[in-house]
């Protein structure tokens, strides 16, 4: 086992290193997309609910299984959890601490490298007087690799590079002067350009600067609570998982950064100092950018069709052009405030991806620091490639919906079990409170052994057996349809259209309406069909289909209607599902190979003599 | 905004601005234990 015996340089350095692991995307563009869809003011009842039956549980578990295995000099989960409980399950569950820390890496590091080259078009002036749709082009250009925006070649790849070594540089210099400095910089920055961008919103004037509405028009519709929604399991569960994914728990690097703690030292406070500070950078900041500013000049209905995107869309694609209605110097200044805001929320949630796959080459085969940045740099671009060329085709959504959702849940359920049912309350208790600068309230004793449990169930469950539509009345003993984003049905590839084999002749069209564009990306090598229609129930559905000039033929041509099923271009095509099959064997892969590792580092510590 | 909103919006708000304020200033206030207090926090 080696010997690493580094600290954090500082408890606020720490707590910063925590809050900047939990704060990232997330927070500014899909906390309020998910308050938007889920009842507005409303939905933060059941997110206030999970936060402090599920997400302040689940940080005391966290923080303080680290410290635990830290005391013994492991620092990352596989052993960490072997500490707690000796059976051989427990060091396999802890694989999913290393494993979805670098899946999530691979593909978070280009959402990053993505407000790296957004920052530097916004102060190059680079969307001054483009029109929406032309923005929004922009990005679909930017994420088609062989395209370039600024002249460089593979743009996209270039600055996905520089990040990964930013990331693997920063990584290299270790806890105190690497992570803990740049989070010192990185949370400070981003809050004051959140309260900047925040202060633009609110106070966006109807009639000034080409807004149509004022910004209190969007915290109107974002704050306005629909009670009736409360009744609806939908919106506990879109709760609960937001409460997830914002406090980074359930990805094994709390655990990892925690480890570093001094043994005397606090956790219980720091806990929740840095889980609050997520919860203000949330609710407050990221509450008020961008909705108000995206009401204000599309009006609200234009605002719910683009959160049906996601706010990836909403960031990337509308909030340039916006930005451009407030002049050539401000828009400069805020779109760089804006994708800076992002770059530091990303950076330091990366930084602690890095971190448990660097802290177990080090303990357990005693590698250098510099090395085992260099390896998490190498292995989390070469995994990261696909994501890059096959964007399109899926690869980023499914890494996304397997690594960085499903993995996260059933890591936090197995980890409550583990804490609170074998490695025992009596203990646990102790661990939490052990050095404790703050009373910890008692009731959290049962929350964590009964409520915390029980609700990660509830939300590993209706993840799923989620039900289409999200129509929970449907369940009944005789089955029920499936959503297409439950687990059953992203295994058995539900909703995947008429393009289900892997190699075809032809390529179908996948929803039925108008081709209302066909136009040929800068560099001329791909055409983009946009095929628009309307589903049963009303809502407008846009499908893009992307063909190579070269090996494809386009059979329809602007204004033809198109049903499901008809061709669209022929010429030899490899579908969507076959990367997508080979997305998910490369998250099974990596999976394997860091079990592998496990399994020779404890024969390594077994041959030493340091486990029974 | 209608009232309803308002006071959504100040209630939550408040809470998260009061709390986060008050946990990070006791993270800045309150010293650090010496490295030889409380030996008694074992290994399991």
């Amino acid at each position: 086992m080696g010997d690493n015996t580094e600290n954090w340089g500082s408890r606020v350095g720490l707590v910063l290193a925590m809050a900047g692991n939990a704060v990232g995307f997330g927070n500014f563009l899909r906390f309020p997309v998910q308050a938007v869809q889920n009842g507005g003011g409303a939905f933060i009842i059941p997110y206030l609910v999970s936060f402090l039956v599920m997400g302040i549980p689940l940080l005391f578990i966290e923080w303080s299984t680290g410290r635990f295995g830290g005391k013994s000099g492991n620092h990352s989960t596989p052993f960490i959890l072997h500490t707690m409980d000796k059976r051989w399950i427990w060091k396999y569950v802890g694989v999913f601490g290393i494993f979805s820390n670098i899946a999530i890496a691979s593909y978070y590091c280009y959402m990053e490298s993505w407000t790296m080259s957004y920052m530097y078009h916004s102060l190059a002036g680079t969307f001054n007087s483009m029109n929406q749709t032309q923005v929004a082009l922009f990005f679909s250009d930017y994420l088609d690799v062989t395209t370039s925006t600024t002249g460089i070649p593979y743009e996209a790849l270039v600055f996905f590079v520089f990040c990964l070594a930013l990331n693997t540089y920063i990584l290299s210099r270790g806890l105190s002067q690497g992570v803990e400095t740049v989070a010192k910089i990185g949370v400070p920055l981003l809050i004051f350009f959140g309260i900047f961008l925040a202060i633009k919103g609110i106070t966006l004037k109807a009639g000034s600067q080409g807004a149509v509405f004022d910004g209190t028009v969007g915290l109107n519709f974002l704050w306005t609570p629909d009670f009736s929604s409360l009744s609806n399991p939908k919106v506990w569960l879109a709760a609960a998982g937001q409460i997830f994914f914002t406090l980074s728990v359930g990805m094994g690097s709390i655990q990892c950064y925690a480890s570093f703690v001094r043994k005397n030292q606090d956790v219980a406070l720091n806990a929740l100092s840095a889980g609050w500070m997520n919860e203000f950078v949330e609710i407050v900041l990221g509450s008020a950018i961008i909705i108000p500013i995206a009401i204000g000049y599309l009006g609200i209905d234009n605002v719910i069709e683009l959160t049906q995107i996601g706010g990836l869309g909403l960031g990337f694609r509308t909030m340039p052009f916006l930005f451009e209605q407030w002049g050539p110097i401000i828009s400069a200044i805020a779109g760089f405030a804006f994708f800076g805001m992002l770059f530091f929320a990303g950076i330091t949630s990366s930084l602690a991806m890095g971190t448990p796959g660097i802290s177990f080459l080090m303990d357990e085969f005693n590698w250098k620091r510099k090395n085992a940045a260099l390896a998490f740099g190498v292995i989390t671009l070469l995994l990261g490639l696909p994501t890059i060329f096959f964007f399109n085709y899926g690869v980023f959504d499914e890494y996304d919906y397997w690594a960085g959702t499903v993995a996260l849940v059933v890591f936090a359920l197995f980890e409550a079990v583990l804490f609170a049912w074998v490695f025992g309350m009596k203990k646990g208790w102790q661990e939490i409170t052990s050095g404790a600068d703050i009373k910890v309230p008692i009731i959290y004793k049962y929350i964590i052994k009964y409520v915390t449990p029980v609700t990660l169930i509830i939300v590993f469950f209706g993840a799923l057996l989620r039900p289409v539509d999200d129509n929970w009345s449907l369940i009944s003993f005789k089955g029920w349809p499936l959503h297409n984003e439950s687990i059953i049905g992203q295994l058995r590839h539900q909703g995947i259209g008429p393009n289900d084999k892997w190699f075809a002749e032809n390529f179908y069209s996948e929803n039925t309406g108008l081709v209302d564009s066909v136009y040929q990306n800068s560099s001329s090598k791909r055409t983009s069909v946009i095929v628009k229609g309307t589903t049963p129930e009303g809502k407008v559905q846009s499908k893009t289909y992307i063909l190579n000039n070269k090996t494809h033929v386009l059979t329809v041509s602007k204004g033809d209607e198109v049903k499901a099923g008809d061709v669209i271009y022929t010429g030899k095509v490899i579908n969507k599902v076959f990367y997508i099959d080979m997305a998910r064997a490369l998250l099974v892969g990596l999976f394997i190979f860091i079990a592998i590792l496990v399994l020779a580092a404890f024969r390594k510590r077994r041959k030493e003599g340091m486990v029974i | 905004m209608n009232t309803g909103a308002i006071i959504m919006m100040i209630t939550v708000e408040s809470i998260a601005i009061a709390l986060t304020g008050y946990f990070f200033y006791k993270v800045l206030v309150t010293k650090p234990h010496n490295e030889d207090e409380m030996d008694d926090n074992t290994e399991s």
